[in-house]
């Protein structure tokens, strides 16, 4: 066997697509099975058994899913209740939802109706990354077949008049921000809400409403098919369950995985990817949870855990569980500083210290990359980045500051050695450069 | 009431007041670019960041917290002032230093706050942001590097104003503010836009670089462009009014005013009248005081009282019009009219012409029906808080008139006094604090005084008056108007009014026609009568005089102006008269010693108190009546029964920006009446 999750345990088990995507195939490997009998159990009884699986949010948070629902008001008031999904995964080293999207569709639309049900919400959105056209087209096709099959949509056999919409947005990462997502959902340019009004008050059109994650919708239908137990019994306390894995980079062979949480991460890279490219020993630091949490250091990945609890002890976080890998040859200051233009690329610009800080930072990494920058602007970005982060109405702030910190904290020697040579191989004469092209 | 301790102060607020609201209860200033309380909260700015017990570990956006019972907020804390410092330097990182070229330079909440917050030297060594100029209209300047993203001027354009015409391009530091189609603003108070700008980016066109606040001298007075009679600051260096800036209050204006009581002053500089003319060989030569007394006294003792007439403009002080009124009484004149446009009301009771719900009461009111009104025009304030009460989704309303975009829905329920009638035997509504709107357009017709029967029948029958509310409005254009129907500024038994006039010197019945700052009435009518004008501008009316006394601008003078409500406010002097012009009151004074009818006050307090005596509204100052007399106030007994025309509804104000000789001195006013002419060409050609 490899790794620790048996095949048994697995929730995505056309992960690979090598199986039929479509509803008979589905159906096949258990999907849409029993969906009525959990539904009659009632909202209670699903909210009660989400929290007792452990499930933990994962957009990357890591908050409980089944207190989030349980945040629902308790009655339908004046306004509808919305389920929103947030399928506009764009973080980069994450490619994990577009695998459920375009393999395991039905899996996401079941869920869609199990989470909808339990928050007394008729009508749920599928808000789609941009650049998921492919992704968009399976799934529409998938919602058509449900709705042929009348196992959504108005008098269906479940019993809970359900409609599903496939919204697909423009490509900004921002909309991947929960109250962005409903901005662009209602038509609006994709800015951050401030909270509170948390989305469960007002959220979509001002109604009550809440947003998921992809995977924690996903994973709904088979974890109160199996029960909670069966759920909580994976991982360890506090971190349960099942999670897909993306891991990229410098692994021989980058791969997508459903683990069992908690996987030590040096076992997750060597059983499921071939190991790091030249043996462990070439290992120089992983990203462990896409691109907006902090670095670890190869030290670290010895003992890390792939959990939300473990990694947070590092500094770091689980984030989204993608993966990305670097071996030695990796030049971090560079990599990090397109990290940074990523996020100054991606601000919105609604809100002061993200709008001019993110500009500021990358400028400072690019020329750090190249060595150019004095040694005392290290300090200098360290402090920006403080600036930034908590400063903000959303998190793109904070994920715009973490890759940084996270650099200094581990690597500050290797820039200031850069910064050293680059100054030491060139005689400070002003245009000594010019003359001597 | 909930208690919140404010760096270890307790203060008491009410429920639903944020975190920022509280902290000023208690006294604490917090900086803020992007709150500003008639806006909607967009938290943007960071500015106002303050850290809170119980709550997470990092500061918090005051201006959008809800404050809650026993919370704890710190204003002054260390871990506040770092985040301060940092959003500050963020702020100044891509904003220009050019402070010395900027004419926000002064008045800049940037600048103000820099000194609080920011760093003594810049640690950003990168380049600066550059962004392009926007086209914003005749009244705005743009520069829009200095920008710093706060949105006031989106959100005000899109919630007061109602124009979407202004939004955030871009994302991240590529974010500007933009007008889309580089077209100017369409909106009557763009001038606002300028005042909530936090920073130099949007800044007044005819305004640059002509002075710098501190050398300014500020008086707080009234303005006089509509009947409203918003609280205005005017601005002036030595004799030059340089700008007029709104002051708040909350009963009339709230903080905004109209582009023309903004930027209608550079005619106050232009085509004044300063000093007096006669008209001598069919030429209008200068003349002095005494020679132009002399001629008017000559032409009044050659003519009798039934053969000479006077009427009011729009601009007029109340104290003016009382000179004049008493001069022409004890020269048993009976043809007085403050009415140039041939309205009606004057006669009934006061509630009959006044706006008896008051401006504020729109802010409760469930149902508005405008009757031949174009509030937007009229009184953009005005029409801005119907849009407000509009947009909380509680107010119906209705239009019989023209179907003019007023930035709001409505129910277009006709053009003309037909579409009345169906309400005159309609019956109680359902609406608890209904509003009637009554614009000039239904009041200066020919058949006005039975338009005038219906509405009130209809009023009546719809349950409009009622105790405790008088829903029956009169939406004045003139500044004066209120203030010449309260004196009984209207003809006299056997007088004729303004039509009459107009007619009888057409005819050759009339010898001596006064106008007062009249230039709206048609001076092709005068026919051969003596004509005096009194006022400030080469206008219509003294193109068409035979004798020219130089009057004083309502800048120029202290003076009494009631609004359309009925509320007295009194107007302070900002400059002097323009060279040998004097105020109005006191050349009624002089030229009563030439008319052999010596006025019995010599100087403007003895003239206010004789006022106040014969007229006591008038020492109501600031009070609108509102609804006390609404249980006495029979709505359904004004006007007179007669045949009405099925003639369509026009607004008296077709042109905005031109409406009475001041602002159609002002360059800046044609220029704005210019291109939103362009404007409209070219959407109708689309």
């Amino acid at each position: 066997m490899v790794g620790i999750l048996e095949d048994k345990d697995r929730i995505f088990t056309n992960l690979y697509g090598f199986h039929d995507w479509g509803l008979e195939g589905a159906k096949a490997r258990g999907c849409w099975n029993a969906t009525r009998e959990i539904l009659q159990q009632g909202p209670d009884w699903i909210i009660d058994n989400m929290k007792a699986s452990g499930l933990r949010g994962r957009g990357g948070a890591g908050f409980s899913t089944g207190l989030k629902w349980s945040f629902m008001p308790k009655e339908v008031g004046a306004r509808p209740h919305y389920l929103v999904v947030n399928a506009d995964e764009s973080e980069p080293g994450t490619c994990k939802d577009r695998e459920i999207l375009r393999h395991d569709p039905h899996l996401l639309i079941e869920g869609c109706l199990i989470a909808s049900f339990a928050m007394h919400a008729h009508a749920c959105y599928i808000y789609l990354r941009g650049e998921y056209v492919r992704e968009r087209e399976v799934l529409e096709e998938a919602v058509k077949q449900a709705y042929e099959a009348k196992l959504i949509g108005k008098d269906n056999i479940h019993g809970w008049d359900f409609d599903l919409y496939v919204h697909h947005g423009a490509g900004a990462y921002i909309c991947g921000e929960e109250t962005a997502l409903l901005e662009s959902l209602e038509g609006k340019k994709g800015q951050p809400r401030l909270k509170p009004p948390f989305p469960a008050g007002a959220g979509l059109y001002g109604c009550p409403t809440t947003v998921n994650n992809v995977e924690s919708i996903a994973v709904a239908g088979t974890i109160l098919r199996r029960g909670a137990a069966w759920f909580a019994g994976l991982g360890r306390a506090n971190n349960t369950g099942t999670k897909l894995m993306c891991i990229s980079g410098h692994v021989n062979k980058p791969c997508n995985v459903e683990e069992a949480m908690s996987i030590p991460l040096r076992q997750l890279l060597e059983e499921h990817c071939g190991g790091v490219r030249g043996g462990w020993g070439n290992l120089k630091a992983v990203i462990p949870g896409g691109s907006s949490v902090p670095m670890i250091t190869a030290e670290q990945c010895e003992t890390a855990l792939m959990d939300f609890d473990s990694l947070r002890e590092l500094r770091s976080g689980l984030g989204t569980a993608a993966v990305i890998v670097m071996d030695k040859s990796t030049d971090l200051v560079r990599a990090i500083a397109r990290i940074s233009y990523f996020y100054k690329h991606e601000s919105c610009g609604q809100c002061t210290p993200c709008r001019e800080g993110t500009g500021w930072m990358w400028r400072v990494m690019e020329r750090m990359a190249r060595g150019e920058a004095e040694m005392k602007e290290i300090d200098l970005l360290l402090d920006v980045a403080s600036q930034v982060e908590g400063h903000t109405i959303c998190a793109l702030g904070d994920a715009a500051a973490w890759p940084i910190q996270g650099l200094f904290r581990h690597f500050r020697p290797e820039i200031e050695e850069r910064i050293a040579s680059y100054r030491s191989g060139r005689p400070h004469v002003q245009g000594h450069a010019i003359a001597a092209e | 009431m909930p208690i919140a301790k404010v760096n270890g102060i307790e203060v008491e607020f009410e429920p639903g007041m944020t975190v920022l609201q509280v902290a000023e209860l208690a006294g604490e200033e917090i900086p803020r670019f992007c709150y500003h309380e008639r806006l909607s909260i967009a938290g943007n700015c960071r500015m106002c960041l303050v850290e809170v017990k119980p709550g997470p570990p990092k500061p918090q956006a005051s201006c959008a917290l809800p404050a809650a019972d026993k919370q704890e907020i710190f204003t002054n804390s260390p871990m506040v002032k770092k985040a301060r410092e940092g959003v500050m330097e963020f702020l100044l990182v891509n904003h220009p230093l050019d402070c010395p070229i900027c004419d926000q330079g002064g008045e800049c909440d940037l600048q103000d706050e820099a000194m609080g917050y920011g760093r003594a030297g810049s640690r950003f060594d990168e380049n600066k942001r550059a962004v392009d100029e926007k086209f914003m209209g005749p009244l705005i300047k743009t520069t829009m590097t200095r920008c710093i993203q706060c949105t006031r001027c989106v959100r005000f354009a899109t919630e007061v104003a109602g124009v979407s015409e202004l939004g955030l391009l871009n994302r991240g530091e590529d974010a500007e503010i933009s007008t889309y189609l580089e077209g100017a603003v369409t909106s009557e108070l763009s001038g606002n836009l300028v005042d909530l700008c936090p920073v130099g980016a949007l800044t007044s066109k005819p305004y640059a670089f002509n002075a710098r606040p501190w050398e300014l001298t500020k008086t707080e007075t009234v303005d006089v462009m509509d009947g409203l009679g918003a609280s205005i600051r005017v601005d002036a260096r030595g004799p030059a009014v340089l700008r007029v800036l709104p002051r708040t209050n909350d009963e009339i204006n709230e903080e905004w005013i109209s582009d023309k009581t903004r930027h209608a002053v550079d005619g106050l500089a232009r085509q004044r009248l300063d000093q007096p003319y006669v008209k001598i060989d069919g030429k209008l030569r200068p003349a002095s005081w005494g020679q132009a007394f002399a001629a008017i006294a000559a032409r009044v003792k050659a003519t009798t009282p039934d053969r000479m007439g006077l009427i009011a403009g729009d601009l007029q002080d109340a104290e003016s019009m009382k000179a004049a009124m008493d001069l022409f009484r004890s020269l048993g004149v009976a043809s007085i009219d403050c009415r140039q446009d041939g309205s009606v009301l004057g006669t009934g009771p006061r509630e009959s012409w006044l706006f008896n719900s008051t401006i504020a009461g729109i802010d409760e009111a469930d149902a508005i029906m405008l009757i031949g009104a174009n509030p937007r025009l009229e009184a953009p304030v005005l029409n801005a808080r119907i849009r407000r009460r509009w947009l909380t989704g509680k107010l119906l309303t209705g239009v019989i008139g023209e179907a003019a975009d007023l930035t709001y829905r409505y129910n277009h329920l006709g053009t003309s006094p037909e579409a009345i009638r169906q309400f005159v035997a309609h019956g109680p509504i359902s609406k608890e604090k209904p509003m009637f709107i009554i614009g000039q357009g239904a009041l200066n017709r020919p058949d006005s005084a039975a338009v005038l029967q219906m509405l009130g029948a209809a009023a009546k029958s719809m349950g409009v008056v009622r105790e405790g509310w008088n829903g029956f409005n009169v939406l004045h254009t003139a500044a004066s108007r209120v203030g010449g129907l309260d004196m009984g500024f209207v003809p006299a038994a056997g007088g004729r009014n303004t039509h009459a006039m107009l007619a009888a010197a057409e005819a050759g019945e009339l010898d001596v026609l006064y106008l007062l700052g009249a230039d709206e009435i048609d001076t092709s009518r005068l026919g051969k009568a003596f004509v005096i004008y009194q006022g400030t501008h080469g206008d219509a009316g003294a193109q068409a005089a035979d004798v020219i006394l130089p009057g004083a601008a309502y800048t120029e003078k202290p003076g009494i102006y009631v609004n359309t409500e009925g509320r007295t406010q009194i107007a302070n002097r900002a400059v002097f008269p323009k060279g040998d012009a004097k105020e109005d009151w006191s050349i009624f004074r002089a030229l009563s010693e030439d008319l052999g009818h010596r006025l019995p006050y010599d100087s403007l307090e003895a003239l206010r108190r004789r006022l106040i005596q014969d007229h006591p509204t008038f020492g109501q100052v600031d009070h609108a009546p509102g609804h006390v007399s609404a249980g006495t106030f029979d709505v359904g007994a004004i006007g007179t029964a007669g045949e009405v025309a099925d003639t369509p509804f026009r607004s008296p104000v077709t042109d905005f920006h031109l409406t009475n000789p001041i602002a159609r001195a002002s360059v800046t006013m044609a220029e704005c009446a210019r291109s939103l002419k362009a404007a409209r060409g070219l959407l109708a050609a689309e």
